[in-house]
């Protein structure tokens, strides 16, 4: 067994059964066989495709304090403990996520309770569901989290995850979230991370969909340490339509890793992509989006942009746009550029008495609009120009709105 | 419905006219591969013991390496141990030197390569390679008289040794890949170029790989050094009989660029592709790759491939030179069950460098065809930049057309471009043509070359004859 996955299992081990016991039969059932595929798999080296460009031993690799406190959902309209489901949850928990990831398999291993959204049949959820993640803490600590969505037929919600460190200490959260799109259901998926340095984030989201329905996830890395986001969607039905849009902004040591996989099952089905990403200092960016249609996915049609903008010499980005087709009746295509701002936009600035710095900080942001435009929620596309703003001028450190930072 | 499928039978019972074999004595090894094996080679050849050293480091490093499996591939297991590393077929005739077996010339003759210099298309001088030997190098004394030297590698290694140990393995070294390490152990023959200061090379200089013994691999293994303020334009072809087993193909090019010389490297690779029910073939796996030492030095690489089974190779550029610039254009066609993982790798070290790729794909009947391409920018390469545009056209359902950039970006004043789109040949553009009489198997043959025509444009004049002809053979009966 590999030395960097010992302090986990050892934990596992001990602690093993406390888990069991603080969580719920549906989530018992897979552990045994998460345990297992993680002490054989080990954390994924970088030769590993889809992790070629994040060192996972690394991030795993200090003694965190292993979260295992279940969630407290008290009277919240659509959102459940996984324990008190309106619905029976086996067929949905753990079927649709990687089992062969070995990061999927730790927190599958280790989480303790599972928030369930579920949107029953024809039903449309007025308002949009915020989950904060706040971290807090006196120790460095690990939080395994587990999501599951279930949108029933023609079911519509607007859901919002945030995540955000009020303590200076490390964090290490992996999450997993699977989300089933009934037929002709419409989700809206937001993530925005503002964290510290200190963070390292782990995010796997696993989409299905069915027939006609239509997800758009939107992923925003305003600031972080260390951040690795995996996506995959699988289109299972004809008409679907997805639309994964991502903005990532970077500096000093930061270091952000966003990994999608399009899976055109059937055909008739369109995806749309879109990354940005700015860096700043000495960050890293990445980012790896394959699209796959598989034969017989005839009427497919696929995009994929990939924009970047390296602002200093000392910052680096790998990008990797991928097609693999097996069907001929398709139109895809996929762009991915690296530059820097452009000379005249800046000279044109200058010339009419704006600062260089206030110039350069226009010209990133307008870079960054093109993604937030694509939001249909107003009130976050509102926010998060607010956001961006702030973020680009160096001033976002803590979240100023809720109550548990005063 | 008969009819058709008449048609199309004969069309690909036709379609290799390369597929003949030369019934010629030929010397060949045993098969297998140890140190006694590469000993042996070398001993044929009469090489120097350096070379002889290098050949044993490369046999070792190889023997420590495992086969890569990264590409989009499906390989048939390869035995290194069933393969015949040497094969000889001007043996016959070692006895009266200089003259050579008419069957080889009518060989050559029958490919459409005279080696009686009277005959040949003036203005091109060729080294015809079969098997492991180079059968004979034409124009050679009219090129001496610039400086030029263009000769096969063995003989490069005997009357010119302290060029060919300077350069040989310096751009790619013996630990490159796994390939690279085998072809370094067993390399037989192939050509070595080399154009002094100040020469524009007045010919195209070409070499034409012809694989004829059964059981064998191919190891060739070709320099060019191009030196200062220096041209040349280098056409490279290749064909092989109609075998059902496989037959390896594992060469090596290096292309060394000094300041302001420009090297032009085309190849037209026409490798046996299989049956169409993908038995036999070529297995075509080639490292080659080009370094652009000198400031503003050039070095373009144009491929057109329509053969071999499976095709899996990237021609490089490592652009250390200031200023220098890099091109690669690439026509990739892949029929029945053929399979290509192709594309390019374009390193920035140098300051001010620029490289342009350019790729069309097409795949028809069940074969997979797949760009892979590497555009490296180096801290140091301060306003590099890199124009990639790759794409793909799908005839026929089965087939599957892929694309796999990467892009290493690790400085700001960079701009590197990507940009790939996968379709299929337009109704409307098919439509129009049917409008006017064209029916539709001529007016994809014609829509193909429409499509690849940026590429072929960059092909010497005959070339590009042959490269069209090519396009249409390999993908007639794939319509329909």
């Amino acid at each position: 067994m590999a030395e960097d996955t010992r302090q986990y299992t050892d934990f596992y081990a001990q602690a093993g059964k406390l888990i069991c016991e603080r969580s719920c039969e549906v989530m018992n059932a897979p552990r045994a066989e998460a345990l297992q595929t993680f002490s054989a798999l080990g954390f994924p080296t970088k030769k590993v495709e889809r992790y070629k460009y994040t060192d996972v031993a690394e991030d795993f690799a200090p003694n965190y304090g292993i979260a295992l406190t279940p969630l407290e959902v008290k009277n919240l309209p659509y959102c459940h403990r996984i324990s008190e489901a309106p619905v029976d949850v086996t067929p949905y928990y753990n079927k649709l996520a990687d089992r062969q990831d070995a990061v999927v398999a730790l927190n599958t291993m280790l989480s303790v309770d599972a928030l369930v959204i579920y949107v029953p049949r024809n039903t449309k959820v007025e308002h949009p569901i915020q989950i904060s993640n706040v971290l807090k803490g006196e120790q460095d600590t690990m939080v395994n989290r587990r999501i599951l969505i279930i949108l029933e037929q023609c079911a519509e919600a607007d859901i919002v995850i945030t995540d955000k460190a009020v303590d200076q200490m490390h964090f290490l959260s992996n999450q997993v979230v699977e989300v089933f799109a009934g037929d002709g259901s419409h989700l809206n998926l937001y993530e925005v991370e503002e964290t510290h340095l200190l963070c390292t984030r782990y995010s796997s989201v696993f989409v299905q969909q069915g027939r006609d329905s239509h997800v758009h996830h939107t992923s925003f890395t305003l600031f972080n340490g260390h951040t690795r986001n995996r996506m995959d969607v699988s289109l299972k039905g004809e008409g679907s339509e997805v639309i994964l849009n991502g903005c990532v902004i970077a500096d000093k040591t930061q270091h952000v890793d966003n990994n999608t996989l399009i899976d055109h099952q059937v055909g008739s089905c369109q995806s749309n992509e879109l990354y940005k990403y700015v860096l700043d200092d000495s960050s890293v960016g990445a980012f790896a989006g394959r699209i796959l249609v598989r034969e017989g996915a005839q009427k497919t049609i696929s995009n994929e942009t990939n924009a970047n903008l390296c602002a200093t010499s000392s910052a680096r980005m790998y990008t990797q746009p991928m097609l693999e087709i097996y069907a001929d009746d398709v139109k895809c295509s996929h762009g991915s550029t690296v530059g820097q701002m452009n000379d005249e936009a800046l000279f044109y600035m200058r010339q009419r008495g704006i600062s260089e710095q206030e110039a350069r900080l226009l010209l990133k942001s307008a870079f960054i609009t093109e993604v937030i435009e694509t939001i249909p929620l107003e009130a976050l596309r509102d926010r998060l120009h607010v956001l961006v703003d702030k973020r680009l001028r160096g001033e976002l450190s803590k979240c100023e709105g809720c109550k548990l930072c005063k | 419905m008969e009819e058709k499928n008449e048609f199309v039978r004969e069309v690909a019972e036709k379609k290799y006219q390369y597929g003949f074999t030369t019934d010629v004595q030929t010397e060949v090894i045993d098969k297998g591969l140890s140190e006694d094996v590469v000993r042996l080679i070398s001993q044929k050849k009469g090489e120097p013991d350096w070379l002889l050293e290098f050949r044993l480091k490369a046999f070792r490093y190889w023997q420590t390496q495992e086969a890569p499996t990264w590409g989009h591939l499906k390989m048939p297991e390869i035995d290194y141990q069933d393969i015949s590393y040497y094969a000889n077929p001007t043996a016959g005739n070692s006895g009266n030197s200089g003259e050579i077996d008419p069957e080889l010339m009518k060989t050559f003759d029958k490919l459409g390569i005279p080696l009686e210099e009277r005959l040949a298309l003036s203005g091109t001088a060729v080294d015809a390679v079969m098997d492991s030997v180079s059968v004979k190098t034409t124009f050679r004394e009219k090129l001496k008289e610039k400086g030029i030297i263009f000769c096969s590698i063995s003989e490069a290694v005997k009357e010119h040794p302290e060029l060919v140990r300077e350069y040989l393995g310096s751009v790619v070294p013996y630990r490159d890949n796994f390939f690279a390490a085998l072809n370094s152990a067993v390399f037989s023959d192939g050509s070595f170029v080399y154009i002094p200061k100040g020469v524009r090379c007045p010919m195209e200089l070409s070499t034409y790989f012809r694989i004829n013994a059964r059981g064998t691999g191919q190891f060739e293994r070709t320099l060019i050094v191009c030196d200062d303020d220096a041209y040349v334009s280098y056409l490279e072809g290749c064909t092989a009989p109609m075998r059902d087993e496989n037959q390896l193909h594992a060469a090596i090019v290096e292309i060394v660029v000094k300041e302001n010389a420009e090297v032009k490297y085309s190849t037209v690779q026409n490798w046996y592709p299989g049956d169409s029910e993908g038995k036999g073939g070529v297995l075509n796996l080639v490292t080659k790759r080009g370094h652009l030492r000198g400031r503003n030095s050039r070095l373009s690489w144009t491929q057109v491939e329509t053969g071999s089974a499976i095709t899996w190779k990237y021609p490089s550029c490592v652009l250390s030179g200031e200023g220098s610039q890099a091109e690669f254009y690439s026509v990739a066609v892949t029929n029945n069950y053929q399979q290509a993982d192709t594309g390019t790798k374009m390193i920035h070290i140098g300051k001010n460098t620029k490289s342009t790729i350019i790729s069309k794909g097409i795949s028809a009947g069940k074969s997979q065809n797949a760009y892979r391409g590497l555009v490296k920018v180096a801290k140091t390469a301060d306003n590099a930049r890199n124009y990639s545009s790759c794409d793909s056209l799908l005839l026929g359902s089965k087939c599957g057309a892929h694309t796999f950039p990467y892009m290493d970006v690790h400085n700001n004043t960079a701009v590197v471009e990507h940009e790939a789109t996968t379709s299929k040949i337009s109704e409307d553009q098919l439509f129009y043509c049917n409008q006017r009489g064209i029916n539709t198997e001529e007016a994809v043959s014609l829509i193909v070359n429409g499509y690849a025509k940026e590429v072929i444009n960059k092909l010497p004049m005959e070339f590009a004859v042959e490269a069209q002809k090519l396009l249409g053979v390999s993908l007639e009966g794939s319509v329909g």
